[in-house]
């Protein structure tokens, strides 16, 4: 018996520091700032503790039913904190409030156990003993944890499992003790139903973690969202709210359908409108079919070609009602051809050369997608391009990202394309930046289709011009042995984000 | 059992059973592989003589023993001046030797080596050979080449895992102190000082090829010394340094810098100036097949010459030919063919048991010859390792606290902006005991303990590797590279090994004293021009 309850010890020294380093590990994780976090969770948690022991002073009778009533309330306080704390975070505006008071009231309750358990063995120990061993017990307990947790716990079950893992060890704790105290305990039937529930409800929640933590990712967009899959590629989601449609990818926003008119305009017509009579234009990239809607606004087109990765893309903007209305059903028009594909593959491979190229990539974000901004790309580019044909890249921002602008510019003209720079105002990106890429001089299109939103050529003609603050800086090249077009992006979106 | 008890029953079992499912997913993740290498048991009946006689007999006027890199650039050579007499024989079902490789549905990967640093100038037949492949695209105004630039191995090259993270490059500087730095820079400094040095004799302190090196006594005395005893003697002692030296010995040479002697050791860093313009003398070429790539280029040019499976056990030189008996141990018969001349393009353990002048004079020379055995595996994986803190994958990846080498990325040099799934080539050169101790040790380990062996490495940074593994082959490589130790590449063994008998040439890496691609095309080559010029063929020399 004495050697059951110092197991009990050892076991609830545990969980009573797994549920600080969840609480220290989500608060630093969803909050930043990893020290302060951690530091502060622990010096609260550690003052609860001290609380609990106070308090416990003023637990008198029926000490063994206490101790189990309060196993299972911090099974399932501990127990569902990292789960609760997840959705709180994407709920609702007031963690921190939240999380401290959790971290307070586990902090209590873990607080009471060691001082009751002590009263429990004091029968049978010696005061020397009882102090030894149970001091023994507790730290041991707390080294498991710690390095439990590091190493196996947090990533191979991820923390709301881990918190629900422990909770249900609590329980356990709590049921092991009704038995060993069967005879000496009152009314231990509800005893029992009250174990019985609390495990089939921490049970529950180990089985249903992964759904816990997707419930609470969904919330993170802050519109309806009417639309949502994972593709091979890509997590894609469309929300809507009123009349504005946005897709995003990965998390990341493609287009709001209030301002889209205004990127898709500048990305194909002052390169497109420059070309006499052009014929046949490609688009890498743009699996929405909306640069593709203003591509077939110009009579002389007779075949676009679409290259995008994701099928799960351009089969939804090709089935889905508002959204083909969105993109006029570009994507469904005799003129379109559609290959799923990844982009610099498919180009090494075919050897056609088109009058005009879209190439509306995602940012540079990692090594990757930094591949599609490389000399090697641009100089297969330069290959598939008509001798009077022309091109245009999406280049990011040159206000937030100017590094990462002009590189791109700069690495057009190394492979001996002529770069023509600009930008316009896209209300939901910002200030946004294009390069059109050409074998001969670009001349600006003397006018433009009427039947545009945005663009007109006199309008049109301040595109072109850098304020001050876009100028031309200083950059190194993009090749695929550098990468510093990712070096670039990432250093310069950071600074906009933090 | 009452409706309530059953009902809770059965809410308890079905909640069992998902855990039970959830932790099995996580802990049962079988895979496939299997252990492949250079045929030993057909080696090994070389040494027992245990084969059948030469039944039928032909007439070849060259041939070349041994289809490595060494032997198809002599057949290189040959060719492009325009003879082709010539066969190339191969032991293994595949030519290439150490710059063997495999593919899969994933991808090709390597079975050995696996780049080749941009050429020196002075390496002008692998200049000459990648003008020809499309590797070197031109060169500048001031000379230097233009490589094609999918081939230059794509950013980021090398990170390695230490205390727990991520860094770039491979000289540590995760937790290292002033001291460590200060000691970095005055190794560079030397480094950059070899470089530039000049021996008496007027050539650079250190060449690739070897040959072209200065002979000077004080360059030439550094190869009686060993790494570990120089680095002591030049005051660097810094751990993290040692630890960097330690391991470009076990990449570059398969042993340790205690093992590697001092000529060779700084031969690594001070050789490799090919760097120019916008590339630093560290930047390699390389293809997802490694070497296998410039191999399947050379068999377009060669596949009429070449005939496989097939184990030379006996050269025999008279005066006016040379006879070469072929055991074929898919036909279980034996071929002979009649020669002029030959080029022996394999590694020079094996001249006592094939050749017969050998077998008769001293060999002892030969037992200076000694191999490092090695280990490489390729492990098909799902889907890549989750991204943790640090630097994101590189092409090479390294882990500190490892006897491997780490492991490449076969995937790496893709143009894919989406991989889903990818392999990794994993190192592991055997320096622990004896070469013969470890070889043994090679050859008796089980496949399963070598699954576990690398799994546990690799679980260092990645956990969670072992759901992540489809397949894993394992690569045994008994004799992988001939061991420059103190007092060999420029010892009296090696150069006597290097000097050709009447209708007999030798080539391969070994002749050099260090396996790499460079010196073994260097051996090739020289080979098949001593026969061009015996034979009175015209040829522009390629080196």
């Amino acid at each position: 018996m004495t050697y059951a309850l110092l197991i009990s010890v050892f076991v609830i020294a545990t969980c009573g520091l797994v549920y600080e380093l969840i609480a220290g590990t989500l608060a630093s994780y969803l909050l930043g700032d990893s020290v302060t976090q951690f530091s502060t969770i622990i010096g609260t948690y550690l003052f609860s503790m001290g609380m609990g022991s106070y308090l416990s002073r003023h637990i008198g009778k029926g000490l063994i039913g206490k101790f189990i009533q309060i196993e299972l309330f911090v099974g399932i306080l501990g127990g569902s904190s990292a789960s609760v704390l997840f959705l709180v975070f994407s709920y609702l505006g007031t963690f921190k409030l939240i999380l401290y008071f959790l971290v307070v009231l586990v902090g209590i309750l873990v607080g009471l156990e060691i001082p009751l358990l002590l009263r429990i063995l004091k029968a049978r120990l010696q005061f020397k003993d009882l102090v030894s061993q149970v001091l023994t017990f507790d730290y041991l307990g707390a080294l498991v944890a710690s390095l439990l947790f590091p190493v196996f716990l947090a990533p191979k079950l991820g923390l709301v499992r881990t918190c629900f893992l422990f909770g249900l060890i609590n329980a356990l704790v709590a049921a092991w003790t009704a038995w060993l105290f069967r005879e000496q305990l009152p009314q231990v039937k509800w005893i029992r139903a009250e174990c019985g529930a609390v495990t089939l409800l921490l049970l529950l929640g180990f089985v249903y973690a992964n759904q816990i933590t997707a419930l609470a990712e969904e919330s993170l967009y802050s519109d309806e969202i009417v639309f949502a899959k994972s593709s091979p590629y890509q997590r894609i989601v469309l929300t809507r709210w009123k009349d504005d449609l946005r897709l995003f990818l990965n998390g990341h926003l493609q287009f709001s359908s209030r301002d889209e008119y205004r990127y898709h305009e500048a990305l194909v017509h002052p390169g497109l409108q420059s070309i006499a009579n052009p014929r046949t234009v490609l688009v890498l990239g743009g699996g929405d079919g909306l640069a593709v809607r203003e591509i077939l606004k110009h009579p002389s087109i007779e075949a676009v070609t679409l290259v995008d990765l994701d099928p799960e893309v351009t089969g939804l903007f090709r089935s889905n009602p508002i959204l083909r209305q969105l993109n006029q059903d570009s994507l469904n028009s005799s003129k379109t051809k559609i290959i799923n594909a990844d982009a610099f593959v498919w180009l090494e491979q075919n050897p056609a050369c088109y009058d005009f190229v879209v190439v509306d990539f995602p940012d540079p974000t990692n090594h990757s997608l930094g591949k599609l901004y490389t000399t090697a790309f641009y100089r297969l580019l330069h290959k598939h391009l008509a001798e009077n044909g022309a091109a245009v890249i999406q280049s990011t921002s040159p206000l937030f990202a100017r590094q990462s602008f002009w590189c791109i510019v700069r690495t057009l003209e190394s492979v001996g394309l002529r770069a023509t720079p600009y930008h316009t105002y896209v209300p939901s990106f910002g200030e946004w930046g294009f390069v059109i890429a050409s074998k001969q001089t670009y001349i600006p299109p003397g006018s433009y289709l009427e039947n545009l939103k945005f663009l007109t050529a006199d309008t049109a003609a301040g595109l072109f011009h850098f304020p001050k603050d876009m100028h031309p800086v200083d950059v190194e090249i993009n090749r695929l042995n550098n990468q510093v077009l990712v070096q670039y992006y990432e250093s310069e979106w950071r600074q906009v984000t933090q | 059992m009452n409706r309530r008890q059953f009902l809770l029953t059965s809410a308890g079992l079905v909640c069992v059973g998902e855990i039970c499912s959830c932790i099995s997913h996580r802990h049962e993740a079988p895979f496939s592989g299997s252990i492949l290498g250079a045929s030993h048991n057909i080696g090994h009946l070389l040494r027992e003589g245990k084969v059948p006689a030469a039944t039928q007999e032909r007439k070849v006027p060259v041939v070349i023993v041994g289809g490595g890199i060494s032997g198809l650039s002599a057949g290189w050579k040959l060719d492009k001046a325009g003879f082709g007499e010539f066969e190339i024989l191969e032991l293994e079902s595949e030519i290439g030797g150490n710059s063997r490789f495999g593919e899969n549905q994933v991808s090709p990967y390597p079975w050995g080596a696996h780049y080749v640093p941009i050429p020196t100038k002075e390496s002008r037949a692998v200049r000459e050979l990648f003008e020809e492949l499309g590797v070197i695209q031109g060169y500048t105004s001031s000379g230097q080449p233009i490589f094609e630039e999918k081939y230059l191995c794509s950013s980021p090259q090398e990170r390695l895992y230490i205390h727990g993270r991520w860094q770039e490059g491979l000289l540590p500087l995760v937790g290292v102190t002033q001291r460590d730095l200060d000691q970095y820079e005055r190794f560079r400094a030397l480094v950059a000082h070899y470089k530039g040095h000049r021996g008496r004799d007027g050539r650079k302190a250190f060449c690739i090829p070897m040959e072209l090196s200065s002979q000077d006594k004080e360059l030439v005395a550094l190869d009686q010394l060993s790494f570990s005893d120089f680095l002591h003697n030049e005051g660097f002692d810094s751990v993290p340094l040692n630890w960097y030296m330690n391991y470009a010995c076990r990449d570059d040479y398969g042993c340790t810098m205690a093992d590697v002697s001092a000529w060779a050791g700084m031969h690594y860093f001070a050789s490799r100036d090919g760097g120019a313009g916008e590339l630093e003398d560290s930047t390699v070429l390389t293809w997802p097949e490694g070497n296998g790539w410039i191999v399947k280029q050379l068999r377009k040019k060669l596949q009429s010459h070449v005939t496989t499976d097939a184990l030379v056990f006996l050269i025999d030189c008279a005066p006016q030919r040379v006879t070469v008996d072929i055991y074929h141990p898919k036909e279980n018969v034996s071929t002979r063919i009649v020669a002029r001349d030959v080029i022996f393009a394999c590694p020079k353990h094996l001249v006592k048991y094939i050749i017969t002048a050998a077998r008769s004079s001293s060999t002892q020379y030969l037992n200076e010859f000694q191999y490092a055995p090695w280990l490489v595996a390729n492990l098909t994986l799902k889907s890549f390792p989750v991204a943790r803190t640090g630097t994101p994958i590189a092409w090479d990846n390294v882990i500190y606290d490892s006897e491997s080498l780490g492991y490449v990325v076969a995937t790496h040099q893709s143009l894919r902006t989406h991989l889903p799934q990818t392999v990794f080539t994993y190192y592991y050169p055997l320096t622990g005991t004896s070469p013969t101790e470890e070889r043994n040790r090679l050859l008796q380990t089980t496949w399963q303990t070598w699954a576990d062996f690398i799994l546990k490495d690799l679980s260092k940074p990645h956990p969670e590797i072992f759901a992540l593994v489809s397949h894993l082959d394992v690569f045994r490589w008994g004799h992988a590279m001939v061991r420059p130790r103190p007092g060999f590449v420029w010892g009296r063994a090696r150069r006597k090994a290097a000097e050709n008998l009447d209708h007999l040439y030798f080539a391969h890496s070994d002749l050099s004293g260090f396996s790499i691609f460079e010196e073994a095309q260097y051996r090739g080559v020289l080979a098949a021009e001593h026969i061009l010029g015996k034979y009175r063929i015209p040829f522009s020399s390629s080196l």
